[in-house]
């Protein structure tokens, strides 16, 4: 089937009312991104709709990329005929035949914007049914949950045609919910929360604490080569990476094994805080399970917590492992986060950190080492890059490589 | 020299042994290292394998490197058994497959399970309906070769492809050793099949490597235990030179596949045109669709197939007498004998098989050359 468009149905973004606007726009803004190596193709975001006029181009590569952009709850590939019956007919039938097996239903769904048209809906889809009943054998109609709806709808420019709707991402536009930073361990959790908060509109950016040369140039690679993964449903990602080492070795000398992890942590979230708010973040993201390990119960969260004013969001917080592996898995992240290589939280890892911190113990530990020198030196250490979908992080020979194959 | 001999083994490319030679000079690290040094094996290693999966529209975790066919063969068959024993013991082949199939499935005899080959008509193809007749509630297994190694059928894989469909547990697998590369890809990587088997040195990479398709969910138990390697079902350190060899050959194999396959059968033609004019010229493979464009097989009645393969030797045409595993044993051809074509025809027959670098310049010699051999012998030769 050489398919000229595709009709994209907005997902809950139309019961916003007057953010609507707003959200088509960014919406339309993210599917050019998405779509920007395509040079033929036009999108038009519409209030109802979008359509992407292919021009020639692949309508199966466009779909692939539709399917990762958030804020389609579906797709459907359709053929424009002209204004006439007989063309409708004959594109309506090949289609039918191209997707038909034995024992398979169908109805036919009209929508009509253009009044003028000689036929109204009701006589479309009982002329048109009878044709495809005519010329399909053994094809039957079934109002009610039939195998295939062909839907046409007329309009001023030509009719169109489809028969398959395909599950978008669903979601908000990437980008309408503000900007929030993702603490990116490389472990199985965090892509998974990132995920999810992108799925939630969140122009998200990815923060990585590194500890050279308690944590490899691997583990870094990986992170960003999630960062790369996650890039796909937002076109790029700003990966931030803050150098861990000098605070981890300065803990490890001056605090309790017990509140070694509580009083990291806090490092840590006390320079997510400075840096999110340094680019104008609204949230901190984390992959944290309530109860998963010793710093994701509740107690451990407000003896960590407590350092920040800003919300921190942690989107697998009630999900259970197999449930995150699930996402991981759908998302193409698990093969990644299973790659063993330590990460800086779990050098340093005592045999039995507190599950249960004190809140003033943990601010008492913490003030035995020098927080504002410490987090100073590590701000003006960090690197920010800019990652896209598709670049190769892992295999840095990638392309020596292709030459050998 | 002209080299009809394919169908045993080709020459590895030139542009492969380099590949394989700078692997093995700078990319010699054990994949399974945890150093940097490793790990770039690691990700050669994985390079691959991803094209080769693609080539094949597949995943790359659904392949996996082996020693070659024979081992493939083996491992589907004997994997299967020791998987899915405890859901029936019954196993399905043809008659006309290579002795990597034919001969696990009898020591899985020897071990109890019961074994069905089908049949084949005088083409050496077998009928579905022989099939569905044969399948039974324990059947856990049906093994069909895409293209027979001597005489070159292409058996009815979307036929039995179909047939399965009504029997999700079955375990479907597709010998294709001699079938990638020859025109029929989407027929062997069919939306049923579920195991298939490569070898590397039919497609110019170097011996002793070979992978298998193994589609994601199916379950095979491996043969080979150990340190863990490729997904924990066939240990071994990889052979990361041969592999990315391998991933070059059957890149180079399937650029302009057509119009490769038009050659080859072009070739074909020119030779088969040439000796079906002889009346003592008994042809099995013909220049058809049912055929693979590669191999030809016939006899000059009444003469050995070792006599006629050591006469055009001495020519400068290397051919074989049927299949190069049983050539040596003095054997009938078993796919000719499982075709009911009598004794002295079966001991017959040779066969030439062709490649994408031979030309139709040595389809003519080879006539000249058969046409001198065909007189000199014409005080032997028989009628049948």
């Amino acid at each position: 089937m050489q398919y000229t468009e595709i009709m994209v149905r907005y997902g809950e973004l139309s019961t916003k009312g007057k953010n609507k606007r707003n959200f088509i726009d960014s919406l339309g803004r993210n599917v050019r991104k998405a779509l920007h190596d395509f040079t033929e193709l036009k999108v038009h975001a519409d209030r109802d709709r979008m359509h992407i006029a292919l021009n020639g181009d692949d309508a199966q590569k466009v779909m692939d990329r539709l399917k990762l952009v958030f804020g389609i709850q579906n797709f459907s590939p359709s053929i424009r005929v002209p204004q006439d019956m007989d063309a409708v007919y004959e594109t309506a039938i090949a289609m039918m035949k191209a997707q038909f097996k034995p024992g398979m239903t169908f109805k036919v769904y009209t929508r009509r914007s253009d009044h003028q048209y000689e036929y109204d809906t009701n006589e479309i889809n009982d002329m048109l049914g009878g044709q495809i009943l005519d010329h399909v054998d053994g094809i039957q109609v079934k109002m009610k949950h039939p195998d295939i709806v062909l839907r046409v709808e007329v309009r001023t420019n030509g009719i169109f045609l489809s028969s398959e709707t395909i599950q978008g991402a669903g979601g908000l536009p990437v980008g309408t919910a503000g900007k929030g930073m993702l603490m990116l361990s490389g472990g199985i959790d965090s892509p998974v929360a990132g995920y999810l908060g992108m799925k939630r509109g969140v122009d998200m950016e990815m923060v990585h604490f590194f500890s050279p040369p308690y944590t490899s140039e691997q583990a870094l690679a990986k992170a960003k080569q999630l960062a790369s993964t996650l890039a796909s449903y937002s076109g790029s990602v700003k990966f931030i990476q803050i150098p861990f080492t000098e605070i981890q070795e300065e803990i490890k000398e001056k605090v309790p094994e017990g509140y070694l992890m509580t009083v990291q942590r806090r490092l840590m979230m006390r320079l997510m805080d400075a840096i999110t708010r340094q680019r104008h973040g609204k949230a901190i993201f984390n992959g944290e399970s309530l109860g998963q390990v010793a710093s994701q119960t509740m107690d451990s969260m407000i003896a960590i917590n407590d350092v920040t004013t800003l919300p921190v969001l942690r989107p697998v917080i009630s999900m259970d492992k197999t449930e995150i592996i699930k996402i991981a898995e759908e998302i193409d992240t698990y093969n990644l986060s299973i790659m063993p290589f330590e990460d800086c939280c779990t050098i340093f890892a005592p045999p039995a950190p507190k599950t249960h911190p004190k809140l003033d113990r943990s601010r008492s530990y913490e003030e035995r080492i020098d927080v504002e020198g410490l987090m100073q030196r590590a701000l003006d250490g960090i690197k920010i890059s800019e990652i896209k979908p598709g670049e190769n992080y892992m295999n840095a020979q990638e392309d020596v490589f292709a030459e050998l194959l | 020299m002209i080299y009809f001999d394919n169908s045993a083994t080709t020459q590895a490319a030139p542009s492969v042994l380099e590949t394989y030679t700078k692997v093995s000079q700078q990319v010699w690290g054990n994949p399974s290292s945890l150093h940097n040094f490793g790990e770039t094996a690691f990700h050669l290693l994985e390079q691959s394998r991803h094209q080769i999966a693609t080539l094949l529209g597949v995943k790359s975790r659904e392949i996996f490197f082996t020693s070659g066919g024979t081992e493939g063969d083996n491992w589907v068959v004997k994997g299967t058994a020791i998987e899915k024993r405890s859901f029936g013991k019954h196993l399905i082949t043809t008659a006309v497959e290579h002795p990597a199939i034919h001969n696990s499935m009898e020591q899985l005899r020897d071990l109890g399970f019961d074994i069905t080959y089908l049949p084949v008509d005088k083409e050496g193809r077998i009928s579905v309906d022989d099939l569905k007749a044969a399948i039974r509630p324990d059947t856990i297994l049906v093994s069909v070769m895409a293209v027979n190694n001597e005489i070159g059928t292409i058996q009815p894989l979307t036929e039995v492809a179909e047939v399965l469909k009504q029997y999700p547990k079955i375990h479907f697998h597709i010998d294709a050793v001699q079938g990638i590369g020859k025109g029929i890809q989407s027929m062997i990587m069919n939306d049923r099949v579920d195991f298939v088997t490569f070898s590397g040195h039919k497609f110019h990479a170097p011996r002793g490597i070979g992978f298998i398709y193994s589609r994601t969910g199916r379950k095979l138990a491996p043969l080979m235990s150990g340190g863990g390697q490729e997904s924990n079902l066939r240990s071994g350190t990889e052979n990361v030179p041969a592999i990315a060899g391998m991933a070059k050959a059957l890149r180079l194999l399937l650029t302009d596949e057509d119009e490769k396959v038009a050659r080859e059968r072009a070739i074909k033609q020119r030779v088969y045109d040439h000796i079906k004019t002889f009346n003592k010229v008994t042809i099995f493979s013909q220049p058809t669709d049912g055929f693979a464009p590669h191999i030809l097989c016939f006899t000059i009645n009444g003469v050995r197939g070792e006599t006629i393969v050591h006469a055009f030797e001495d020519q400068g045409i290397y051919i074989s007498t049927t299949s190069a595993c049983s050539s040596k044993k003095h054997a009938a051809s078993s796919t000719l004998t499982a075709m009911h074509t009598p004794e002295a025809i079966a001991t017959s027959a040779i066969r030439i098989s062709l490649d994408e670098n031979n030309t139709l310049a040595e389809a003519d010699e080879f006539n000249r050359v058969f046409d001198k051999l065909y007189q000199k012998f014409s005080k032997i030769n028989a009628d049948v």
